[in-house]
């Protein structure tokens, strides 16, 4: 399971997955319904803004010091019995969990949801070092079983509608084909039991990781999180620096917030809370628990101007409203982390060079603004990176020297008018000479322009 | 009261009518429109794209064209918010050009936002027929937080009547440069909201943003949608 490096073909992609009717209807469908749930878990909820004030001041208090909490995080885990790793990039995260996995014998691992063991494309590292890794969230079982990557941060399958996966499970589990969403989760529960029991290991991601205690906090909704942690002898997490929150006193706001913002739920099924491996007397619990802490880029884009993404909690609840996002799906961004918040991410994390197109992926419309609940400025975020983009020289010379004209012409009334005149003759050979795109789509200027008559 | 009239490039160039229309409007409500002959466009253009320099020389020139006290008026939500919200940060490291921006960021009136918060429009009892759609642009709604006045103006026309749309603020596809760079998805984007508009049954769509309304109005002729799209200025002059 690679995801390749296809942020360059943003725009291809993005026209290949309009092509899909099914992929269309199932993300309409999908993130309509996160939006409307969305505001009615949020209506009941006193003072929603004060409450998004509170979640962003915690998130800013982290980014504030994020180094000062990562280590108070790393000693109070490292006090719960807890061992830390800490991973520079990718590849040494995914060298550090191959080890401690071979270091014990483990074969068989089954795996809780974790867009950061995505980002560093961990099953295939293991995989290829002779493990067995089983996804057990529903959504990434099913895409697993697909060959394919996740197009959605909380809901990793949101493009395939139920019949589709009646028919993959009706192949490949040899069931009898039902597209039930009921059936086919008892039809997964019950091939991922036998998982659970015989698993060497668990892997898992962490949603928050609380600095005093040194706890990791998962919010999951089908309870697969809760078992990988704690039936498995091994519990691996890996979590990425910021996920950070000073205490679990800070937790509650976040318990209140997330779930609202992803899928419009009033809380999910399961809090876990996982301070250390299992004590004497504990009556679950991991027996070794080791825990990865993934820089990947983190500390460079903290120290520069885009260090406002870093607040992000990952809801998806940008994705959801994206109007981008909901025509083109997942896919399209291709890297880990799709939507407004996702591009950003592609571009800081993997570099301008390999993911330029995908910071035109945005109509600048606010609508993420408006719903994410910690309040990231992603539509600056977004102006910041064009502005990288030109800067660094990845723009098309075309456009350059068009944006040079446009300067030259905004700043001046004599050659501005001039160009007016220009347009008004040129307007039918930019329509015949491959200007369909932009010509075709707009009106011929007008004969004579506003400002001859204008008071 | 005499006001400033900033026309927009779009409007300049493409759609003379509607600046005609917001000039019979300001009279009618007392206001004196006084359209400054070397205004250029505000540079949103260059600065959505990433242009920074470029845009930079566009509010520069905006700024002294639009110099003084008197009001500004322009029939755009896209352009009053990149004045409003993104000129000061263009000139950061010069503090006297950081405080003319924002003095004209005070000053600067949504058209919509003017005819109902300083001329009191919507009280006037003016004309219209058939029945309207609205679609809420994102620069108008988001940025400017303008979303009452255009309904208020729009249900005060008397012999009309106002069908809300679905999903009114959802973006149309437009986003300036975003229709040239990402077509595709722009036209996806506006077929979705020219579908929306026909869903309401209305025979006319109206908005603030010529833009957007251009970009409907392309998506509409291709489904041969036969509503007739009309700048908000518009609908409300032919009502005087
Ligand atoms: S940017 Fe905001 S809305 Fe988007 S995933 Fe992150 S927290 Fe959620």
């Amino acid at each position: 399971m690679s995801h390749g490096q296809t942020s360059l073909r943003f725009r291809e992609n993005s026209v290949r997955a309009m092509g899909d009717d099914a992929l269309r209807a199932a993300m309409k469908h999908a993130t309509g319904t996160f939006g409307s749930k969305r505001a009615e878990a949020f209506a009941p909820v006193e003072d929603v803004e004060g409450l998004r004030d509170r979640a962003s001041a915690i998130r800013e208090r982290v980014l504030s010091d994020l180094s000062g909490y990562v280590d108070r995080f790393v000693a109070a885990a490292t006090r719960a019995g807890a061992t830390v790793h800490r991973a520079v990039d990718a590849s040494a995260a995914r060298e550090i969990i191959a080890k401690i996995l071979a270091g014990r014998g483990a074969k068989r691992i089954v795996k809780g949801k974790s867009m950061v063991s995505e980002e560093v494309e961990l099953n295939a590292h293991l995989e290829a070092a002779g493990m067995e890794v089983v996804e057990t969230d529903l959504g990434e079982y099913i895409i697993q079983m697909e060959g394919e990557t996740p197009s959605h941060i909380i809901v990793p399958a949101i493009h395939k509608n139920r019949r589709q996966v009646g028919k993959l499970f009706a192949e490949r589990l040899g069931v009898p084909y039902s597209d039930d969403p009921q059936v086919l989760t008892k039809i997964a529960r019950e091939a991922l039991r036998e998982k659970f029991l015989s698993a060497d290991a668990g892997i898992s991601g962490a949603n928050f990781a609380a600095a005093e205690t040194g706890s990791l906090i998962l919010f999951t909704n089908e309870g697969n999180g809760r078992m990988v942690t704690t039936v498995p002898p091994l519990h691996v997490a890996i979590l990425s620096i910021e996920k950070m929150i000073p205490s679990l006193a800070d937790l509650p706001d976040f318990i209140r917030l997330l779930p609202r913002s992803a899928t419009g739920q009033p809380i999910t099924s399961y809090v876990s809370v996982i301070t250390g491996p299992r004590k004497a007397g504990d009556a679950t619990g991991a027996k070794e628990l080791h825990i990865v802490l993934l820089d990947n880029g983190r500390t460079e884009i903290l120290a520069g101007e885009s260090r406002d993404i870093l607040k992000c909690i990952r809801c998806g609840a940008c994705m959801n409203v994206c109007p981008v996002y909901r025509t083109v799906g997942g896919h399209s961004y291709g890297w880990t982390y799709p939507g407004p918040m996702g591009l950003i991410l592609t571009a800081l994390l993997t570099g301008m060079a390999n993911s330029h197109p995908v910071v035109d992926a945005s109509t600048l419309c606010g609508a993420c603004v408006e719903v994410c609940p910690v309040r990231v400025p992603l539509v600056d975020l977004i102006l910041q990176l064009r502005r990288r983009k030109v800067r660094e020289g990845f723009a098309g010379p075309k456009e350059m020297r068009g944006m040079a004209l446009f300067g030259a012409a905004a700043a001046s009334p004599g050659r501005f008018a001039l160009g007016q005149r220009m347009a008004r003759i040129l307007w039918p050979f930019a329509r015949v000479l491959g200007g369909k795109d932009v010509a075709g789509r707009m009106p011929p200027p007008a004969r004579t322009p506003f400002r001859r008559s204008a008071p | 009261m005499k006001v400033l009239l900033f026309g927009t490039c779009l409007v300049d160039t493409f759609f003379p009518g509607v600046g005609e229309a917001t000039v019979r409007l300001l009279r009618r409500f007392g206001a004196e429109p006084v359209f400054p002959q070397a205004q250029t466009c505000c540079g949103q253009p260059a600065w959505n794209a990433g242009y920074e320099p470029e845009a930079r020389a566009a509010a520069a020139h905006f700024l002294s064209v639009f110099d003084g006290d008197d009001p500004i008026v322009t029939p755009s939500g896209s352009c009053a918010a990149m004045v409003k919200h993104h000129y000061p940060g263009l000139f950061r490291d010069d503090p006297r050009m950081v405080a003319k921006a924002r003095r004209a960021g005070e000053r600067i009136h949504e058209l919509s936002h003017f005819l109902v918060h300083v001329a009191k429009a919507h009280e006037a009892g003016l004309r219209g027929k058939g029945t309207v759609t609205y679609h809420a642009s994102c620069h108008l709604t988001r940025s400017l937080g303008v979303r009452e006045e255009p309904l208020a103006l729009l249900s005060s026309l008397k012999g009309a009547t106002f069908v809300p749309m679905p999903d009114a603020a959802r973006c149309c596809g437009f986003g300036g440069t975003f229709m040239a760079k990402l077509p595709e998805i722009s036209c996806a984007l506006a077929e979705e909201k020219a579908a929306a508009i026909e869903a309401t049954g209305a025979d006319t769509v109206t908005g603030c943003d010529s833009g957007c309304l251009m970009n409907i109005a392309d998506a509409m002729k291709r489904r041969g949608t036969p509503v007739r799209v009309a700048h908000l200025a518009q609908l409300l002059a032919e009502g005087i």
